[in-house]
């Protein structure tokens, strides 16, 4: 072993570049940087217009003088559909709620599509549509319009679920992913990484057994009372892509530096040791309970205590606040006292999760 | 989760840092041999934090970056065959083979299966007789018992539509690499404990002697890190090259015997050639001749299949240890985790990602 003759060293050698620009793959749909390049090379092109330019999770328009209107549409595909904490139905009046509470509006009404695969049990069906009636009474708001189809079986997942939902934005109100300020705080209003966990462990694949609850929730009411108590720049709910993600979109939309604390940014132990084993980053896992908000330091403690005394914001906190530069990035002070990038997720690190 | 708190406290972190400040007086070039510990390095800003005396250079434990273009095309023209259902770990979806990865093959239609572990793979095969299931079975020692158990479990359940296509690699091969090497700069090695926990360090000693070099089995976590680089920065200031053990809550002198013994029982020692760096001699795993009815590449067909890589980036420098991840003119501009040019760039494990990650604007 220790007279080996030497090795042959070939010099410099490499692939070549995967750009994946001629096929759909699952990292496109995984809410990172994949899915931002097709965004922008597929859809904005051919769809362009100021409101969809703006970037945030609901679009928002004004038909007349007195009424802007949020407007917003998920599509839920999440396997298994049901899972501990919650099921395809909460999940899917859940996600369009809140991306459209994240403009700063009322909730008002949603529609359902349903796509149905040939051999659904029919108990199964019901179980999701009374979950998602459930779910639509929290939040307050009405499913006005719905529309079904059936594939074959074999050409769809067991269902899927795609919502659409509209807000009315109150008076005084701005609320966007590019009004982040410098001196801003940044909120998280509580710990991060269920979600993505309870799904993956409901998969039965992790190999070992986890008592993780997904924190599917309607945040319109946690939304309405942050806005009673102070100003605020920017409400973001980070969902696919995780935190990292969802602080890098903003950082970049509001050219801006976002700065947060490790220690502040809270994970579950049974989350995190869940992560550790999987060689996961919790700041990556996907939320669908959690918001971040952005505000005005003199709003700070108003609003904390208003988050503190609605049921999805009592453990709230700040996690960092927003400088002039490095413009577009997400910084992390460590616990040790050095400073590292947190960075946007790229393409697809875990199965698909909703 | 006690595991974990306790090895990352910020004040013993301090305090580490402290006495090697104290200990150092000159400038040494240390090597941290694994992957996991570059990104922990990078993930902590621990670079930032050491003696400006210390100069840490990455080394080639990453187990996705050094699989050979060639398995990585054996694997895509497996996994495009109908009759198989391929299974991988996660992180060898992304690699490039010569045109295209595992996902593509994938989403072209064919069944690639992310799995946690080796032991799923058979369980899929248990439960789909009509179809050929297979593993790419990569990596370092430490990934070896679990993927031979998958075989000698295979051949205890008289499974015929198994197999492994293998492409392991070892430490210390690639270690007298390195250290031949003419260019070679590291005075000092970081040991991966993970690997250490199969095989134990008994290996390590010819390498300590006959190039004078310290080398200390070190963890994962940032104390271990640390305790790791203030032994191997005594040991130089001393004089000394001796294999001493920082991670002595999970590493044997031994090691798992166990585990070494199954290893032996299904594989045996070859050349094999490494991504970026080239062929090293008897730096591989590949079955022996009474486990080829379980060799992927046989049951294939696929084990004359050629592939030769474009000269483009720097990954094999960077996997010696010669260039860091900023030297390269392609980092962050043409080469991304989302268009990686090169396999270190690829893996969660990859010196290139681990600095694109967490500090490609800060230095």
């Amino acid at each position: 072993m220790s007279d080996q003759p030497l090795p042959v060293m070939q010099g410099p050698v490499c692939p070549l570049s995967l750009a994946h620009q001629t096929q759909i793959v699952i990292g496109h749909g995984s809410g990172g940087t994949m899915s931002h390049d097709l965004i922008t090379r597929i859809f904005l092109p051919a769809f362009d217009n100021p409101t969809l330019r703006a970037n945030d999770d609901a679009g928002v328009v004004q038909p007349n003088q007195v009424t802007r209107l949020a407007i917003s549409t998920d599509s839920h595909v999440v396997w298994p559909i049901f899972f501990p904490g919650g099921d395809i139905g909460r999940l899917a009046i859940c996600g369009t709620v809140n991306d459209v509470a994240m403009s700063g509006a009322t909730p008002l009404y949603l529609t359902a599509g349903f796509i149905l695969e040939e051999g659904l049990e029919m108990v199964v069906l019901n179980k999701v549509v009374a979950s998602m009636q459930l779910a639509a009474a929290e939040a307050g708001v009405h499913i006005i319009a719905g529309d079904t189809k059936v594939v074959q079986k074999g050409k769809a997942d067991g269902l899927y679920i795609n919502t659409s939902g509209v807000g009315i934005i109150r008076d005084g109100v701005n609320i966007s992913g590019a009004e982040a300020r410098p001196g801003d705080m940044v909120i998280l209003s509580g710990p991060i990484g269920n979600h993505g966990m309870a799904v993956l462990a409901a998969r039965g694949e992790l190999g070992f057994q986890a008592d993780i609850q997904s924190d599917v929730a309607p945040l319109n009411h946690l939304v309405a009372a942050m806005l009673d108590a102070g100003q605020v720049h920017v409400l973001r709910d980070p969902t696919r892509g995780g935190l990292a993600t969802s602080l890098n979109e903003i950082a970049r939309q509001s050219q801006v530096c976002i700065t947060i604390q490790e220690n502040s940014v809270q994970v579950q132990p049974t989350v995190n040791a869940a992560c550790e084993m999987l060689g996961f980053d919790p700041l990556y896992i996907a939320n669908e309970g959690k918001l971040i908000a952005i505000i005005p330091p003199g709003d700070v403690k108003a609003i904390i205590e208003a988050m503190h005394a609605t049921r999805y914001g009592e453990e709230a906190v700040v996690i960092g606040e927003v400088q002039q530069a490095p413009q577009g990035r997400v910084l992390m002070k460590t616990n040790f006292g050095s400073t590292r990038i947190v960075d946007m997720l790229a393409g697809e690190i875990l199965p698909r999760i909703c | 989760m006690k595991y974990l708190t306790e090895f990352r406290n910020p004040e013993l972190v301090h305090g580490l840092l402290e006495e090697i400040r104290r200990t150092i007086t000159q400038p040494w070039v240390i090597m941290e041999i694994c992957g996991g510990q570059t990104h922990a390095i990078m993930r902590n800003g621990l670079d930032q934090l050491l003696p400006s005396e210390i100069e840490l250079v990455h080394g080639p434990g990453c187990p996705v970056c050094v699989t050979p273009i060639e398995q990585i095309d054996k694997a895509q023209a497996i996994a495009s065959r109908p009759e198989v259902i391929f299974t991988s770990y996660g992180d060898m979806m992304r690699v490039p083979g010569s045109d295209r990865d595992l996902f593509s093959v994938r989403a072209a239609g064919g069944d690639v299966r992310v799995v946690y572990s080796p032991l799923d793979a058979v369980k899929i095969a248990q439960e789909n007789p009509e179809r050929q299931v297979v593993f790419f079975a990569i990596g370092f020692e430490t990934t070896a018992p679990a993927n031979v158990m998958s075989v000698l479990q295979a051949k205890t359940l008289g499974l015929q539509n198994y197999s492994v296509l293998v492409s392991h690699v070892r430490v210390p091969p690639a270690m007298h690499a390195i250290l031949s090497s003419p260019g070679n700069r590291v005075q000092g090695f970081l040991a991966a404990g993970h690997v250490c926990t199969v095989m134990g360090y008994w290996e390590y000693a010819p390498i300590a002697q006959k190039y004078h070099v310290p080398i200390v089995v070190t963890g994962f976590e940032p104390l271990d890190i640390l305790q790791g680089l203030l032994m191997t920065v005594h040991q130089l200031e001393e004089k000394r090259a001796e294999v001493e053990n920082a991670y002595p809550r999970l590493v044997t002198f031994e090691g798992n015997r166990s585990a070494q013994n199954i290893i032996n029982q299904v594989f045996l020692e070859c050349d094999r050639k490494w991504r970026g760096i080239g062929s090293i001699p008897a730096s591989g795993w590949c079955l022996r001749p009474e486990y080829a009815d379980y060799d992927a590449e046989i049951r294939f067909s696929v084990a004359e299949m050629k592939s030769t890589e474009s000269p483009i980036c720097i990954a094999g420098q960077i996997l010696q240890g010669l260039c860091k991840p900023i030297d390269c003119p392609a980092f962050g501009s043409q080469c991304t985790p989302e268009h990686p040019l090169g396999a270190t760039m690829v893996s969660s494990e990859g010196a290139c990602a681990a600095y694109y990650t967490y500090s490609r604007r800060l230095s």
